[in-house]
């Protein structure tokens, strides 16, 4: 399956046709770095399942968040959204897929690879940033920034579940119901197929990646044969295929796209969109920018107010502990 | 350059939005989206943070959370972007942006290299050597950058060597010349094209280990020049 290094993303370079990438699920990713007391920045591990086994040579602090694959260590179980202390020499595993479709691994003060154009994401196109520029193979080795052995873990023990956690609700109703502001394009659509856009249910087809989601449902027309010249695309862009399809552009688009923008999912939502799988349903409906920002300003200040708890009692933790 | 021509303000999602200067392929228009760009490169709107030229367009992506918690509470960020913007085109006089370079790319049209060339050539009439002598006799214009990192979108062919794109797109290798329409392009790297392919250079177009890994920029001059297979390999073994 495809597990690769992501982090927020990477901007600055869409005028040279080089696309941000980035996690998928950005709101996930930056809790498993919060929960660590990392930067929202910093690199972590996107997983799909069946995820990989992972063998810790030396202590670390870890976070997983995101799906849940059932994370254990020789059976026990690890929970998501909770800072923990792995001990050397055991093994993460992932035993089934419980529901979501992306896990996220930070650890503590990150993974030691250079960043590529100020980014750590993976660009599987220009085989450039993350691991090597490619996604993670079985015996890979991904060397630690940290490497202090100060977790004071009793041998005996293969983990410590630290006393801090967080739930990953984001404001959001979990719910098939996608919010958008209409594309540059919205108008080319015939009244009739403005309507099913808004009303029909569109459902996740199997050909779906980072690239973007395909979605079947009845077909949609625009008015006139227009062609649009090549124009900006971006994440979570919904574009009209030849064959009156859509396609919901993902972390991994391209920057430029000649398919009719008929619409663009918020800011706010695609973390949820990244966390759907093939077959789930999703129904559009639109918003207008004030609810959008409004929405990700929320998540913002709910993420910020969970960062300063979590350094707060990380530095605590490590004081009492020493 | 003289003012800028009418355009449209409209959202590419919540955190970017689109002037559009009218859906069409004109050197003139391009360049003043260049012209725009160029300038937002030297001076952004506070809280942007890119910009992406295209033909007739210029997206700019922008942080929500920045303009709304550091630069205005009162009114939204895709406001505060479209008026920062309008300070930019009612400008009289659009400058131009930084200087264009003209870079001169070795290409050879010989067997093995141009698998489309027969194709182009007689779909117009013409012997490959025309086509050669005409895809070489232009100075291109890079419209944009999109599709693959590093793809420039140049124009315009003549006429006499334009050609539709294939109907199914099929592997092309790095560095491949491509024609649609009355575009050409580099591809960068191996990978699905559907454009007629007449030659290939041996330049690396991007390379990932420089600061700067893409050759081109937009708004770029490119004339195309012919070698042999042999300097082909020669260049090639050079760059390795």
């Amino acid at each position: 399956m495809l597990d690769s290094i992501q982090d927020a993303g990477r901007f600055g370079y869409q005028q040279f046709g080089i696309n941000p990438n980035g996690a998928m699920d950005r709101y996930a990713a930056t809790i498993a770095n919060i929960l660590v007391g990392n930067d929202t920045y910093e690199a972590v591990i996107e997983m799909h399942f069946p995820a990989p086994s992972i063998f810790f040579e030396q202590p670390a602090m870890i976070a997983l968040s995101g799906a849940d694959f059932s994370a254990n260590i020789n059976g026990k179980q690890i929970p998501l959204n909770h800072a923990v202390i792995v001990n050397k020499n055991i093994t993460l595993q992932f035993q089934s897929l419980k529901n979501k479709s992306r896990c996220y691994l930070a650890i503590k003060d990150g993974i030691k690879i250079s960043k590529w154009l100020n980014s750590y994401s993976t660009n599987l196109v220009a085989e450039a940033g993350g691991f090597s520029g490619r996604k993670l193979l079985k015996d890979d080795i991904l060397e630690l920034n940290n490497k202090t052995d100060s977790y004071q873990l009793d041998d005996k023990d293969d983990f410590k579940i630290l006393p801090w956690s967080t739930n990953d609700d984001f404001g959001i109703h979990y719910t098939e119901e996608m919010m958008a502001v209409p594309g540059s394009e919205w108008g080319w659509l015939d009244k009739h197929s403005q309507e099913k856009f808004l009303k029909n249910p569109f459902f996740i087809s199997n050909n779906s990646d980072r690239m973007g989601y395909r979605l079947a449902s009845e077909p949609l027309q625009t008015i006139i044969g227009s062609e649009l010249v090549s124009s900006a695309v971006s994440f979570g862009t919904i574009q009209l295929l030849p064959d009156g399809q859509l396609i919901i552009l993902m972390a991994d688009h391209q920057t430029t796209g000649g398919y009719p923008r008929i619409g663009n999912v918020i800011s706010a939502y695609l973390p949820m969109l990244a966390q759907m799988k093939a077959g789930d349903r999703i129904r559009f409906n639109f918003t207008d920018h004030q609810t959008a920002e409004n929405l990700i300003l929320k998540q913002q200040q709910h993420l910020t107010q969970l960062q300063i708890a979590c350094k707060l009692r990380l530095e605590n933790y490590i004081h009492e502990d020493n | 350059m003289d003012q800028l021509p009418s355009y449209k303000i409209s959202s590419l999602g919540d955190n970017a939005l689109i002037i559009d200067f009218g859906n069409i392929i004109d050197e003139s228009i391009n360049k003043a989206v260049h012209s725009l760009f160029y300038q937002l490169q030297n001076d952004p709107i506070p809280g942007m943070i890119e910009a992406v030229p295209a033909y007739s367009s210029l997206t700019i992506y922008y942080n929500i959370i920045f303009i709304r918690n550091k630069l205005n509470k009162q009114i939204t960020a895709f406001e505060w972007i479209s008026e920062g913007l309008k300070k930019y085109v009612s400008k009289e006089n659009i400058e131009t942006g930084d200087p264009q370079l003209l870079i001169k790319i070795p290409v050879c049209y010989e067997n093995g290299y141009a698998p489309d060339l027969g194709f182009i050539a007689s779909q117009n009439n013409i012997s490959t050597e025309e086509v050669i002598y005409l895809h070489t006799s232009t100075t291109y214009h890079v419209y944009m950058l999109g599709f693959l990192p590093g793809f420039a979108y140049m124009g315009m062919v003549d006429e006499k060597i334009s050609s539709s794109r294939k109907q199914k797109p099929v592997f092309v290798e790095a560095g491949s010349i491509g024609i649609a329409g009355k575009q050409t392009g580099i591809y960068p790297f191996r990978s699905q094209g559907g454009w007629q392919i007449i030659g290939r250079t041996p330049l690396k177009l991007f390379d990932k280990e420089k600061i700067n890994p893409v050759l081109f920029k937009p708004g770029d001059k490119i004339q195309f020049y012919s070698i042999t297979k042999n300097e082909f390999e020669d260049i090639k073994s050079r760059n390795a």
